[in-house]
């Protein structure tokens, strides 16, 4: 079990050094030189050649990403010339923002995804179950700016009763948790119907799998049957795509935080991309992969603890 | 019906079952009555497709969504199952009835514990409390014979073996002590000694227990050991019914005749009894034949008598307790084993060698991991094998799953590459080169022929194109050609000429089979290499391959090596055998010397653990414990120690043993001198 662990730390220290240089690598040799793209377009060719001598941009890529990665370890994130702060100044609350954002959603996504998914595959082609799969294909297959736009019309213009852009600013009078409302619905709305699929494509598996027939032969209740050996067997495999939803909860959801204005994490990256803002680009990419390595390790480890195959081999 | 006073658990009373499907009703089971009485044992015997699982799960009352029971009645303990609420059918099904299933490991839940799952029989049938339950648990595997109880308790399903996970399904299915226990195929699947072990102890079981028991098997051997009667089913319908000893000895219904004639009997040969497949195939339900169903395979057919309206099920020579449905019962001759009908050839004498294996061994690196460089480990699948086989001939290699048969054969066919010793084909050296590398010359001489003709034969391919196009590899054939040597191919195999344009799938098992067989032909190979190729067919299938294997073989010369678990075809197809455990030979001879003493003690339990359907056969009993250790961990001395029966002792454990050789070339690997090894007394022997 340690030794697991140890791996799969060992798997996460390579993944982050090998993503990391490519992402330094690629925002560095993008169009146009880091100092054109500090100063602008205005400045003198004396004066990009004077920044790119200063900041010691004419060094070795190697030496250079060492050091990047030297700073950042040591908590510095570099300088945004966007937002003309430090990094650590914007980036800490624009997570905080979206983590909110993302933990209601995936509080609502989980449980709910699980419930309609086991009930919906416990009964296969019960009208039960056409009616959720149905329903979840819709919800699904509705793009994020698309339900953003029409449950707004509904609540914001005609029902009046939320508003329009999540800025966190309780000034206009809507409280946080009125702001929240419409973003998280649309995540909600937008994955839970995949979630649920997988889920309920899982249970109809088990379903079918002779245990199942041993636990009916058996004489227990079908809600016996359900909750003791089918449930848990049902859940192996959706375990690890329910992980994979933090991924998109916390750095997928820059459509929706365009959409409601809402200062979050997407929303910065957009921001810092468009203007070409690099310091902002790599700290954001590399919080981004940081999670996406930590949720598959997670992952990996609750599959696991779920699955006794594995467990014990 | 059978006279007894005891009392009836069990009672089919003109049950019908169908399946009800987008085509509408399948009437899988037309009309099918028997009854079971306290303690007693009925086998349903018969072939795939014949209904045998149907009534198996109409029984528990459970058919799934599209099944049903839509005439007659089933009725449990007097009461019928049909009438009983949600509830009452609860408080039944594994309490008063249970069930054994085919496959354990997946009729086991994986992510609970074994304990836990049997646990729950108690505390739902008898609301016993989680400490009763438990020592019942316990005390339950142990009546199972499984090593420290408590330790399987706590284990998962796939923590145990094969044959211990039947153990523990059949310790769930007695907990409650049921009247009646379902055993649908249990030792389908497993090894043959481990077979022999789950059967020996239904049979003590059945001494300590009163559960009466229907017991359903493709396998008649596995009936004879079990049952006191005998239930023969064809195409959903129960065609003769009796005792034991009366079914076998004196088979009244055709069917039951074909099935006997079709399996080889641990002792017959390809040259002393031949067996006769029964033509044609099961009718699917949809196309049942008016009148008597077997009418159309019957040898003893009289169409205007069998082919009109219902046929009786009625007393054979007026014996109330053996029921035939035959119209022609009375008047069939008395049933004798096929005979061969001409001189009894002689079994071809020593040619040249096609192939020779000189200390063949194989070894698979073990990788540890991408960190783990130093972490891997060999594992030794072949070790020092030495065999031959003559031109003409057929040498058979037998051993439990995991003996290292397949591997041999990957390494024949250059799937796999030697790690050491020398394998060569009529004089060319072809252990070290891969297929890709072989010349097309040795491609044409060594084919081989799968297990499973499913997954070998492409399904977006017709058969005729599958043919053709490995004569266009091997034998450089033009396509029109092709085509043509293709027909005639399909033609030496029996598969009608209109079958070039069909796919597999609209193929039966056998005739799949039949094409991997053309298919193997196609270069002219001198050297067949066929791995279990009959193990996946039903026995009237299985009896019509080995008449093919063999007739090529006598018209081509070819030699050919058969790859097979099992003892009675082996016995009856094979020149010479080699017996593999642990990925050495631990015997090997004549089919004659490897059948009679002197044996290894393996062979001898191998042949001790094979079901034979004759009931006058006397079999020593020999029960392995314990199970094949892991090819990881392969002992150091002789690989047998571990299970011997016969160990002389801790020599067994610590040096390799001699090879012992008779006069007439019969090899042993064994410390135990060979006088001592020749004095036992035959496994099989007939009583008459």
């Amino acid at each position: 079990m340690i030794g697991f662990f140890a791996k799969r730390l060992a798997y996460l220290v390579f993944t982050m050094l090998v993503v990391s240089f490519i992402i330094y690598t690629i925002s560095e040799f993008t169009p146009g030189d880091v100092a054109r793209k500090i100063l602008g377009p205005f400045a003198t060719k004396n004066q990009v050649e004077l920044l790119t001598e200063e900041m010691g941009l004419n060094r070795p890529v190697f030496i250079r990403y060492f050091e990047w990665v030297g700073q950042t370890l040591s908590g510095d994130l570099g300088y945004s010339t966007r937002y003309k702060t430090e990094v650590n100044n914007i980036i800490w609350g624009r997570l905080y923002n979206t983590m909110i954002l993302a933990s209601i959603a995936f509080a609502i996504i989980v449980p709910a995804s699980i419930l309609f998914g086991i009930v919906a595959g416990m009964a296969e082609a019960s009208k039960l179950d056409r009616t959720i799969s149905v329903a979840s294909i819709v919800t699904t297959s509705v793009p994020e700016f698309a339900s953003g736009v029409f449950l707004s019309w509904i609540f914001v213009i005609w029902l009046g009763i939320l508003p329009g852009t999540s800025t966190l600013d309780t000034g206009a009078g809507w409280s946080i948790a009125s702001q929240l409302v419409l973003p998280v619905a649309v995540m909600v709305l937008y994955d839970l119907g995949y979630v649920i699929r997988m889920v309920r494509a899982s249970m109809v598996e088990v379903m079918m799998r002779p245990y199942i027939r041993t636990a009916v032969l058996k004489g227990l209740r079908f809600r016996e049957v359900i909750l003791k050996h089918a449930v848990r067997n049902a859940m192996i495999a959706p375990f690890t795509v329910i992980l994979l939803q933090i991924n998109y909860l916390v750095t997928g959801v820059v459509v929706v935080e365009a959409v409601f204005a809402y200062p979050g994490f997407g929303r910065m990256m957009l921001e810092g991309a468009l203007s070409q803002d690099i310091a902002i680009i790599e700290a954001g990419a590399l919080f981004a992969v940081l999670i996406a390595v930590v949720t598959q390790i997670v992952g990996d480890f609750g599959y696991m603890l779920l699955n006794p195959r594995i467990r014990f081999s | 019906m059978t006279g007894s006073t005891k009392r009836p658990v069990l009672e089919l009373v003109n049950a019908r079952i169908s399946y009800f499907t987008r085509a509408g009703e399948i009437n899988v089971v037309p009309d099918i009555s028997f009854t079971l009485h306290e303690g007693e044992a009925l086998g349903l015997v018969g072939e795939s497709g014949c209904g045998k699982s149907t009534v198996a799960f109409a029984v528990m009352n459970y058919l799934g969504g599209s099944g049903r029971l839509t005439g007659g009645r089933i009725l449990f303990e007097g009461r019928d199952m049909q009438k009983m609420s949600a509830a009452e059918l609860r408080a039944v099904r594994g309490n008063k009835m249970s069930m054994v299933y085919q496959d354990p490991m997946s009729s086991l839940n994986p992510v609970m514990t074994v304990g836990r799952q049997l646990m729950e029989v108690p505390i739902i049938h008898e609301g016993a409390s989680e400490a009763a339950a438990r020592e019942r648990a316990i005390a339950i595997l142990k009546e199972v014979n499984l090593p420290d109880p408590e330790s399987v308790f706590e284990r998962y399903p796939h923590q145990l073996s094969g044959g211990q996970q039947q153990r523990v399904v059949i310790a769930m299915a007695l907990m409650s002590e049921p009247s009646l226990l379902v055993m649908d195929e249990p030792t389908t699947g497993l090894d043959v000694t481990v077979e022999a072990a789950v059967l020996d102890l239904v049979v003590r079981l059945r001494e300590t227990r009163n559960s009466a028991i229907v017991f359903i098997s493709h396998n008649l051997g596995t009936v004879v050991r079990i049952c006191d009667r005998i239930g023969v089913m064809y195409a959903g319908e129960l065609v003769e019914e009796g005792p034991i000893g009366k079914v076998f000895r004196d088979p009244r219904h055709p069917y039951t005749r074909g099935l006997l004639d079709c399996i080889p009997v641990l002792g017959s040969d390809k040259r002393s009894a031949p067996l006769v497949p029964i033509p044609g195939q099961v009718p699917p339900a949809m196309a049942r034949p008016r009148g008597c169903v077997f009418a159309p395979r019957c040898p003893h057919v009289v169409p205007e008598r069998c082919s009109v309206g219902d046929i009786p099920t009625s007393p054979a020579g007026g014996d109330a307790e053996h029921l035939v449905q035959c119209v022609r019962e009375p008047e069939l001759p008395d049933y004798r084993r096929p005979q061969a009908s001409g001189p009894i050839e002689a079994a071809i004498e020593a040619s040249e060698p096609m192939l020779s294996i000189v200390h063949l061994d194989k070894v698979y690196r073990q990788a540890g991991g991408l960190f783990d460089s130093a972490g891997g480990y060999d594992v030794r699948a072949l070790s020092d094998v030495n065999l031959e086989a003559q031109r003409g001939t057929t040498l058979a290699i037998v051993g439990e799953s995991g003996c290292g048969k397949s591997t041999l054969a990957k390494v024949l066919t250059g799937l796999e590459k030697a790690t050491a010793g020398k394998v060569s084909l009529g004089g060319v050296e072809i252990g070290d080169t891969a297929v890709e590398n072989r010349s097309r010359a040795v491609k044409r001489q060594l084919q081989m022929v799968f297990q499973n003709p499913d997954s070998t034969l492409n399904p977006s391919h017709s058969i005729g194109y599958a043919i053709a196009r490995t004569l266009q590899r091997l034998k450089r054939l033009a396509g029109g050609l092709a085509n043509r040597e293709a027909r005639g191919l399909m033609e030496t195999v029996k598969l009608p000429a209109d079958f070039v344009a069909r796919k597999p799938r609209q193929l039966s098992g056998g005739q799949k089979q039949r094409v991997a067989i053309a298919r193997a032909l196609a270069g002219g190979p001198e050297l067949m290499v066929a791995d279990e190729p009959v193990s996946a067919l039903d026995v009237s299938v299985q009896a019509a391959i080995i008449n093919l294997l063999i007739e090529i073989q006598r018209q081509r010369g070819a030699t050919l090596v058969f790859i097979s678990h099992d003892l009675s075809v082996v016995r009856y197809l094979a020149d010479r055998v080699a017996v593999m455990y642990l990925g050495k030979i631990v015997e090997a001879g004549t089919v004659e010397q490897v059948f009679a003493p002197p044996y290894h003690p393996y062979t001898e339990a191998l042949l001790s653990a094979v079901p034979i359907p004759d009931p006058d056969v006397k079999q020593k009993r020999i029960i392995l414990e314990g199970n094949i250790p892991s090819v990881t961990n392969v002992p150091p001395g002789c690989p047998f120690a571990t299970r011997c029966p016969r160990k002389v002792g801790p020599i067994c454990d610590t040096t390799p043993p001699p090879e012992l050789r008779t006069p007439g070339g019969h090899r042993i690997v064994c410390h135990i001198p060979l006088e001592e090894l020749t004095v036992v007394d035959p496994v099989v022997k007939r009583a008459s």
